[in-house]
This record gives structure tokens, C-alpha cells and sequence, in this order.
């Protein structure tokens, strides 16, 4: 709390001074507040509402049966890697050789982490688009390196094209960190943006991370991975994971695909921190890769009706929110109503018992956005988005009898009757 | 329009007008579209899928292989259908393997399910054999399991 106040004594002179200055996730705060109102309907979630599918928790129970559970290769065992080089090969069209360019991590996060500091010399810049996953600046500056957020906009449904990436980029640019489709926009960029940004990309000599642990959840298009443009696949650091395709964000089982020399360098970094990835996960994900194909098809179609609901939903609201092309986050405005997403979010959570997220927790470039997951019951959507509707029209009620009345923000009567 | 019956597919219970908020489309149309679902044989009826332990049914339940000789015109279909007609018969079905129907039925108790099939089953012509397995306990029932229930508890409410 005091940290500021008192860095030279107590223990907080101990802390190095970059991690003192790296700001706490807005989600964790917010999650605080959610936590008080445990009867709230919960669109804050980021991970699928589905369980495992029983054919992969049942490989883990089988391993651990088997009494597996010892270290493995630093690289994950060899079994899953060529399960993941064949997923490669079928997903995203690439071919890794499994014995030395995939590396299996504890999570896309960790090799998001390996990444950055397998590549950076400090003061390297990075450029990401924003609004993006939380992690992705407190991590660039984690390995020493400059962050640059480049801005994208509902404008362009938050693709990224590489006129504005020219525009941030600056001498020292050593990578570009890519999410497609992006947590928490939903937004896609298509194969022509994104050819345009791997020729950037070359002309100005980046490394690409491309996270693409959302590949499966695309709705409208299939996902098309910015490896597989020409000259990128030397130059690409491909992360993905079993999380959010399987629904198995507690296993956490991530990986990376790259050339032989950068996965080494990345490799050396997991072995002296991490040692390897749990092995009953890693058996878990094998299982996944090889045969979940069937329960992904399933629930993207199951996502994708949720998510016409939901946005058509907001559009009607006076919300106005882009169509998502992947993930299963909707990322409405919420401007119109005359409150910034923050009071938004609070009062929502006060006055409705609804949970969404502040698109300022994905950084500056979500400001007047909230994310909505819609990765939950019909049930719970219909009824989170009645409270909506109602929340904003007592909200613009009361901004229309007189504004200072709503800037106050306080518990009103009409608005405190609803139960859960 | 199939996509009422996706919606319906996916085993969440929603009213007609829910159905209709979700998909966008009125009441009515929704309406429409189960009943026209309903008239071409789609959608056979409705029933709750009950847990037969909470819901403190004495209802005995049974499967039985039955053996039948096929018919030189309509091969099976006749005395399966003569078996399925019997309302103690919830479902009926032509297997491959060592028998032909499989047969579920339930009664009031053991007596009652025993009578039945010496009775009625057995002695319908063309039936030559019938081997009886009392159901004993249910572990999952039309994709739903029974057992313990996989818990949220953890799940945070919030997450990036």
C-alpha cells in the first residue's frame, strides 16, 4: 500500500524498481470488487464454461495411474511434441520439426515470458496492439525491454493494419507482438491486413510473437496464422495452447514453434526456471491434440450463436458493439451513456449485479469499451442482458432529468428491487 | 430455421420466447417452427429426464434381448412393432450381434415386469427367445450424468 512512501525502508527496498513500477492487473482489483457480490451474474469470465472433455481428463487419470510423474525432456515429452507438430500441420498449415522446433511451456503466458526474454537486450523496443491480454506490457518491461502500444480502434473492428504500425514504429524496434483473434476484442485481422503487416514486418527486420491461442474460436473465417506469409516463418514465434480450444485453462499447457536456434534460446531459459511443463498436463494435451477435434467444432458453434445473441443485443441497448470474428468476447461502447467504463462496471455491479469488464484493464486504447464475456448459459446471458438494458435506462433517465444526480452515482431506489 | 432446433439441441430448458430473444425472431415464428418440426416427425415430444434415486421412483426397469425370426415379407418390422406398441415398452431397437431387438421396459415393480414379458413379450408369435436384465442403478442417463457434479467453486468470476 505504502510502497511509495516508504521505498527506502521496510521491505520494500528489497524490490526492484521495474517490478515496484509495474501496475497491478485492472482485473485483480475489479475481481476484488466481484468477489463482495459472490450472487452477481459473471461476464467477466475468461475461459470457456464448458468442463475438459472427459476423454482428456481420463488421459491424465490413465497417466497418473500409470504412475507418471516424473520430470520430462526440458523441451515436453516427445509424443506430445509430434502430437502438436501434426495440430500444426492440420491447423495452422506450418511444419515444425518436433525434436527441436517446438517447445511445450507452462501456459501461452510462460512462453509469452520465454519469448521476450530470449530476444531482448535491454531497452529493445516492442510493438502490440492495444487494446490487448493484460500480460502483454508488464511482461515487455519484465524483460527490460520498451513497450509501444499501437492503438487500434472499432473503427476498423480493432484489426491492425500496417499503415498505423508504421506509424508507431521507431528506430530500436526489435519485435512485434501480434493476437489474433484478440482477447478482448474479439477482432480478426484478414489475410490481406495481415500479409500487408508481414511484408512490414520483413521490410523493417522484426521477430514476430504470435499469439494465437484463440486460432480454433474463429467464427466467420477460418484462422489464418501470419507464420505462413512469405519470408515469416524464420522470423515468427508461434505461441498457442490447449486452454481456450479444449477448455483446459488449468492445465495450463501452452507452446511455442520457431526455428531450431530461437526455440534453443528459449528452451534454456524455461530449463533453468521452470525445469518442464507438469507431465500429466503435457499427457492431457496430448490426448487433446490428437483427439478433440470433435468437442471444438461443437462448442465454437455453440459460441458463435451466444455471441449473435449478445451483440445484436447491445446494438438494440444503444450500446453499440462490432460483430467479434473469434474469441468469445464481446467489447461494446459504452460512451452513449454519458459514464467511462469504469463507472460503468462499478455501478452495473452495484445497482444490477452484473460483472463486465473495464476495457482500460487491456490498456489506455479500451477506454469507453467494456469486454463482455459470453461464455456462459443462455440462462445467465438473457438475464444479464435484461439488467443491462435496464441499468442504462435509468442511467440515461437520469442523465436526461439532470446530470448531476447520475455523476454522484449513488444506490437509487428503482434500480436496488431486482434479485438474483 | 434449423436453428431453433441447434438451440434446442444444446439441452439448455428455454421458453419459446427465449428461444425467440436468442435467436431473434418472434414468438410466433418460433411457435411455427415447432410445430412444423413436430408435424414432419422431427421433433417426437418432450418428457424431463429425471434422476430415478431423487425423484423416489419405484418404477422397475429392465432390458431384454429378444430373438425373433424374420418374416419373408417385412423382415423384422412387423413384431418389432407389435413389441414397441406395448406401452410397458420404452424403447425398441434392431440390434446386429446375437439377438435382434433390444427391448427397454419398466413396471411398478418385479412382478409386474416379470408378467409382462412370460406373458405378452414371450408369447407373441415369431418371438423365439428372450433373456431379462434388471437395471440396477443408473450412472448417466441421456447425457446426463448422475454422479457427483463438477464444481465452479474455484472457477474465479473474474479473469483476463
Amino acid at each position: 500500500m505504502n510502497l511509495k512512501k516508504s521505498s527506502t525502508e521496510g521491505p520494500a527496498r528489497f524490490i526492484a524498481s521495474h517490478v515496484k513500477g509495474l501496475p497491478k492487473s485492472g482485473i485483480r482489483e475489479f475481481f476484488a470488487l466481484v468477489s463482495q457480490t459472490p450472487e452477481a451474474i459473471s461476464l467477466g469470465i475468461g475461459e470457456p464454461d464448458f468442463v475438459t472433455p472427459w476423454s482428456i481428463r481420463e488421459a491424465a487419470i490413465f497417466a497418473l495411474e500409470r504412475g507418471r510423474t516424473s520430470y520430462t525432456d526440458n523441451l515436453g515429452l516427445i509424443q506430445l511434441r509430434e502430437a502438436i507438430a501434426a495440430y500444426a500441420e492440420r491447423q495452422f498449415r506450418l511444419s515444425y520439426d518436433p525434436k527441436s522446433e517446438i517447445l511445450v511451456t507452462v501456459g501461452v503466458s510462460e512462453a509469452l515470458d520465454l519469448a521476450l526474454r530470449a530476444i531482448i537486450n535491454p531497452g529493445d523496443k516492442v510493438l502490440y496492439h492495444q487494446p490487448s491480454y493484460v500480460s502483454y506490457h508488464p511482461s515487455i518491461e519484465l524483460a527490460h525491454g520498451e513497450p509501444i502500444a499501437v492503438p487500434t480502434s472499432a473503427g476498423n473492428q480493432f484489426e491492425l493494419d500496417s499503415d498505423i504500425l508504421r506509424q508507431y514504429w521507431e528506430p530500436g524496434c526489435k519485435a512485434l507482438m501480434l493476437c489474433f483473434p484478440t482477447n478482448p476484442t474479439g477482432a480478426v485481422t484478414d489475410a490481406g491486413k495481415l500479409g500487408q503487416i508481414a511484408r512490414f514486418a520483413v521490410e523493417k527486420d522484426l521477430l514476430v510473437i504470435s499469439d494465437e491461442i484463440y486460432a480454433e474460436l474463429t467464427f466467420d473465417a477460418p484462422h489464418r496464422s501470419i507464420a505462413t506469409f512469405p519470408g515469416m516463418k524464420e522470423r515468427t514465434l508461434l505461441l498457442h495452447g490447449v486452454s481456450k480450444a479444449f477448455a483446459m485453462t488449468g492445465f495450463r499447457i501452452g507452446y511455442v514453434c520457431g526455428t531450431a536456434l530461437l526455440v534453443e534460446a528459449m528452451m534454456k531459459v524455461h530449463q533453468y526456471s521452470m525445469m518442464c511443463a507438469p507431465i500429466l498436463s503435457q499427457e492431457a494435451a496430448r490426448e487433446a491434440f490428437t483427439s478433440g477435434q470433435s468437442s471444438v467444432a461443437r462448442m465454437r458453434e455453440q459460441y458463435m450463436r451466444r455471441r449473435d445473441f449478445v451483440v445484436r443485443r447491445f446494438n438494440d441497448i444503444g450500446l453499440s458493439c462490432h460483430l467479434p470474428k473469434g474469441t468469445f468476447y464481446a467489447f461494446p461502447c459504452v460512451e452513449s451513456t454519458g459514464l467511462d467504463e469504469s463507472e460503468f462496471c462499478n455501478r452495473l455491479l452495484l445497482e444490477e449485479k452484473v460483472a463486465v469488464v473495464p476495457g482500460t484493464a487491456f490498456g489506455e486504447a479500451g477506454k469507453g469499451y467494456v469486454r463482455a464475456s459470453f461464455s456462459t448459459s443462455y440462462a445467465n446471458l438473457l438475464e444479464a442482458m435484461k439488467r443491462i438494458e435496464r441499468f442504462v435506462g435509468n442511467v440515461r433517465k437520469a442523465g436526461s432529468e439532470g446530470d448531476s444526480v447520475a455523476a454522484r452515482g449513488g444506490r437509487r431506489m428503482e434500480s436496488v428491487e431486482t434479485s438474483s | 430455421m434449423n436453428e431453433v432446433l441447434n438451440l434446442l439441441l444444446e439441452g439448455e430448458h428455454l421458453s419459446s420466447s427465449k428461444i425467440g430473444e436468442i435467436l431473434g425472431l418472434s414468438d410466433s415464428e418460433v411457435e411455427h417452427e415447432m410445430t412444423r418440426l413436430q408435424r414432419e416427425g422431427i421433433l417426437l415430444g418432450w418428457r424431463p429426464v429425471l434422476n430415478s434415486d431423487q425423484a423416489a421412483s419405484d418404477l422397475v426397469r429392465a432390458v431384454i434381448e429378444v430373438k425373433i425370426s424374420p418374416e419373408r415379407e417385412g423382415g423384422f418390422d412387423r413384431t418389432a412393432e407389435r413389441i414397441s406398441g406395448f406401452e410397458e415398452v420404452e424403447s425398441c431397437y434392431l440390434m446386429s450381434g446375437a439377438y435382434d431387438l433390444l427391448v427397454f421396459v419398466r413396471g411398478a415393480n418385479l412382478h409386474e415386469v416379470a408378467t409382462f414379458v412370460s406373458e405378452r413379450l414371450a408369447t407373441i408369435g415369431g418371438v423365439l427367445s428372450t433373456a431379462t436384465h434388471f437395471l440396477l442403478r443408473t450412472y448417466k442417463d441421456q447425457g446426463f450424468l448422475l454422479g457427483r457434479k463438477v464444481s465452479d467453486a474455484d472457477k474465479p468470476a473474474v479473469s483476463p
